[in-house]
């Protein structure tokens, strides 16, 4: 593999995809295709209520495998390509969803799994179809994986791996399905993208019945390391304006993100202290009714109108906790991720001119020729900072249509919770302008 | 017919609308009476001015005196505009008037004043008698005031009620002059001061909810400045964000208005909340009353008694005196013939009592029953207008957040 940014050990990974397989154990041209008369085919529909230690099914045979790497070759080739295939609005070919949060209690630990859902056409796949059950974790290895196989490319974040115990309760309703819209956000941003989708650490998590992380975490650490060894000890001596640029957006976005999110916490609390309030508040209306004979129904009719209110008000601030604001914090690790990118890109810069400058003065010294090595970290420059461009235009969309739908729908929300209101008092105005024309009526008869 | 024809006579302040006017004013729910002095005359209170000058102790004091309008309804009524006749009433006049009615005429239930001091002020940091909203809603406060005592078919016709209209100087000396205040009542007083205090806490929660809107609003705009700081990063987003932003500040803005409109209500609720412990005098009061019957009714009974034993010696019940006669013997026939006599004299005056007592009675707990009755009746009635203008007010309010709610809808739908 040539040009290739990737270093040796995640490459020999990729080309590995027997590291991926569920068993493990065996060789890729022992595993069975899917077709053949022992296999049970999968359906979306199937639950099963545990991780099994299923029927090894899918991933490549080799024939595959190299598919892959070729894909996985184009990388360099410029933007052309990524943006033909995936630009908005293209036919996809693969769709994923999660959703189905199931509870599993064992003797160790309790926690939750989710039903993730493959339709794909890709001939990458096996099978047109694919339901695994994944827990958080397991999603947790795929962004690692992603990272460090991919170091040029964005991947998309996750949402946060710890929880303080006893303040926020991991298994209710609303945390659970917060955490499911945003893994769900994830591995459909995962999917959409045009490298990371061919990446086989995905084909794996949507398609194998028991992920064995084990292998994966050893490569994990190896791979980690040598990333270190390669950039590390240099110093970046000029930054290209445009990368500059995208730096300081990143970090003022962040924080504007920040403020956002600190506002609408507080303006949570102030409607929950409202709330509060007026269902006292209603309340005295009741109260009030009981002891009236004519205003009785009027005193009533106030009452519900602001009961009505208060239901509607409710609904408001639980979009907002919801799903507002997840996709705020999101959008801020996503940040984070973006310029993790761009401190990775710094760093390989660094390290080709870095060994230009030295292999210049050796050049100098003692005429040797520059050695390839230098040239290919040129190539690497070149590639990432190809990908990183190409990557930062489409997050760049993405965010302009993700704050566009988040937006509206905060103000769709507002809407609603006013529409609600008005309809009530609207039926209160009907009810007491009839009893006053009653009341009318009654008194000139 | 008469309710229509004193329909049909506008009084200064008001709009031809059916509900309330806008500033309050309840003229027409309360001008279906009968014969009253609002018939012939028009009556508002146009203006408020500050004043100083030196009080009872001679110490310099600011206080604000409110313009009383009135002018002949004959005169508008044949089309000639006159210039209305004026004078300046300080408050404490006001107060002075209701007082007096209200002693006066114990059986009748007196519509309220508004309140003497800034107990409940919304977002201001003072409690200020001098702050213009406050005095404003005072002067509407006494307007009310006015109108509903001129157009009740009792007081309406009353001197001091008149002469309070017509006379500036020596009117507070005309009214002390009527003694009223022998007749008062403390107890009553005392009783009335109670009930204000404990009816703040229903009031307090008016206000916390009013602040807790506020917050919510005002807090959103927040958004409008960050908004702004953001658009000025992106290429594509930026005029939308911008746009946004300003609309998110005149939702915060719109807050101020509708609190205005709430405390106008509040004070509605709270001019009904005088009124009804008006209406828990006039009851006390006739348990009083009651109770004097009661006790002249027991003497009298217990006079019986003792006559009934003088003459015939025998004793029913069981009394000191009884037992010493038995123990130390009876009195002289004359002394015994002196008390008789006596006693048939208190007897006599004890039933005549007992006789007035219970024509009093009785004549109160008919004006007064007739009174409640009507009473109940207004209250009905402009308390359901009350709650209509609210919800008006709530739809407005409703309409107003939409408005601003899809304004930045569209400009977030052309980042």
């Amino acid at each position: 593999i040539t040009g290739h940014v990737f270093p040796p050990s995640a490459g020999m990974s990729v080309g590995a995809p027997r590291g991926l397989a569920s068993s493990g154990q065996k060789l890729i041209t022992e595993i069975l295709h899917p077709l053949s008369a022992a296999e049970e085919p999968l359906s979306p529909g199937q639950d099963e209520p545990g991780l099994t230690n299923g029927t090894p099914v899918e991933i490549s045979s080799a024939a595959s495998a190299s598919v892959l790497l070729s894909r996985l070759q184009l990388d360099c080739e410029p933007e052309a390509n990524a943006h033909v295939t995936f630009g908005s609005g293209e036919p996809r070919d693969l769709f994923v969803t999660v959703d189905d949060p199931k509870k599993h209690v064992s003797t160790m630990e309790t926690y939750i799994t989710y039903r993730v859902s493959t339709k794909t056409t890709r001939i990458e796949f096996d099978l047109p179809e694919y339901s695994v059950r994944r827990r958080y974790q397991d999603f947790d290895w795929l962004r690692i994986k992603l990272e460090d196989s991919q170091p040029t490319h964005l991947v998309p974040p996750l949402p946060e791996k710890f929880v303080m115990k006893g303040v926020v309760d991991r298994f209710s309703e609303e945390f659970v399905d917060t955490r499911m819209k945003a893994l769900d956000k994830f591995l459909k941003r995962v999917a959409d993208h045009p490298v990371l989708s061919f990446n086989p650490h995905l084909n794996a998590f949507l398609t194998a019945k028991d992920l064995n992380k084990r292998q994966g975490l050893a490569l994990l650490t190896k791979v980690g390391e040598s990333v270190k060894n390669v950039a590390g000890g240099y110093k970046l001596r000029a930054r290209p304006a445009e990368f500059s640029a995208m730096g300081e957006y990143l970090d003022t976005f962040s924080q504007k993100l920040g403020t956002i999110d600190r506002i609408s916490q507080r303006i949570l609390r102030e409607q929950s202290e409202y709330l509060t309030e007026l269902r006292e508040y209603g309340a005295v209306y009741s109260t009030w009714a009981a002891s009236e004979e004519q205003l009785q129904r009027p005193l009533e009719g106030v009452a519900g109108c602001v009961t009505t209110s208060c239901g509607a008000l409710e609904d408001l601030s639980d979009n907002m906790s919801q799903d507002f604001l997840p996709v705020l914090r999101e959008y801020v690790l996503y940040i984070e991720s973006m310029k993790r990118v761009l401190r990775k890109r710094d760093q390989v810069q660094a390290e080709y001119e870095g060994r230009l400058e030295a292999a210049v003065l050796r050049k100098q010294e003692d005429r040797t020729p520059i050695p390839v090595e230098v040239e290919k970290c040129q190539d690497k420059v070149e590639c990432f900072n190809a990908d990183l461009k190409a990557d930062w235009e489409r997050w760049q969309r993405n965010k302009r249509q993700d704050f566009k739908q988040l937006l509206t729908g905060m103000a769709d929300k507002n809407i609603n919770y006013y529409e609600k209101s008005q309809a009530a008092w609207e039926s209160l105005i009907t009810l007491l302008q009839e009893k006053q024309t009653e009341d009318k009526t009654s008194e000139t008869n | 017919r008469m309710a229509e024809d004193v329909k049909e006579e506008s009084v200064a302040s008001n709009d031809e609308s059916d509900r309330a006017a806008s500033d309050g004013s309840l003229s027409n729910t309360m001008l279906t009476e009968g014969s009253c002095l609002l018939r012939r005359m028009e009556i508002c209170v146009a203006e408020a001015e500050k004043r100083s000058g030196k009080n009872a102790v001679s110490m310099q004091e600011t206080y604000t005196v409110y313009l009383v309008e009135t002018r002949p309804m004959d005169a508008i009524a044949e089309g000639r505009n006159p210039p209305p006749d004026s004078l300046w009433r300080r408050y404490s006049e006001f107060e002075l008037l209701r007082n007096y009615l209200i002693v006066t005429y114990p059986y009748i239930v007196v519509p309220p004043l508004p309140e003497k001091r800034a107990e409940f002020v919304w977002h201001k940091l003072s409690a200020d008698n001098m702050d213009p909203d406050f005095v404003e809603r005072r002067r509407i406060g006494l307007e009310n005031f006015l109108l509903r005592v001129a157009s009740h078919p009792v007081l309406s016709n009353n001197e001091m009620l008149y002469q309070f209209l017509t006379k500036e100087h020596g009117w507070k000396e005309m009214v002390y002059e009527t003694g009223f205040q022998t007749k008062a009542d403390s107890r009553l007083r005392a009783l009335s001061a109670t009930f204000r205090v404990r009816n703040y806490n229903s009031f307090s929660l008016l206000q916390r909810v009013a602040d807790r809107l506020y917050a919510v609003y005002k807090v959103h705009g927040n958004y409008g400045r960050v908004f702004s700081e953001w658009s000025a990063i992106e290429k594509e987003m930026g005029d939308g964000l911008q746009s946004a932003g300003h609309h998110m500040d005149a939702y915060a803005a719109s807050v101020d208005d509708i609190l205005e409109e709430e405390e106008h209500y509040a004070d509605q609720l709270k001019e009904y909340l005088s009124y009804a412990e008006a209406l828990r005098a006039v009851c006390r009061k006739h348990e009083l009353s009651q109770f004097e019957l009661e006790m002249a009714s027991q003497d009298l009974i217990s006079k019986k008694q003792q006559r009934e034993e003088l003459a015939t010696g025998i004793v029913h019940t069981f009394s000191l005196k009884g037992m010493t006669n038995k123990l130390f013997g009876q009195e002289a026939p004359e002394q015994r013939e002196a008390k008789l006599n006596l006693l048939e004299e208190l007897i006599a005056e004890g039933e005549e009592t007992v006789k007035e007592k219970t024509a009093e009675c009785d004549e109160h707990a008919e004006k007064a029953w007739a009174d409640i009755v009507r009473f109940k009746d207004q209250k009905d009635k402009d308390l359901k207008e009350a709650f209509i203008n609210y919800a008006l007010m709530q739809i407005s309010m409703c309409k107003k957040g939409i408005q601003v709610w899809s304004n930045a809808k569209e400009c977030f739908l052309k980042m």
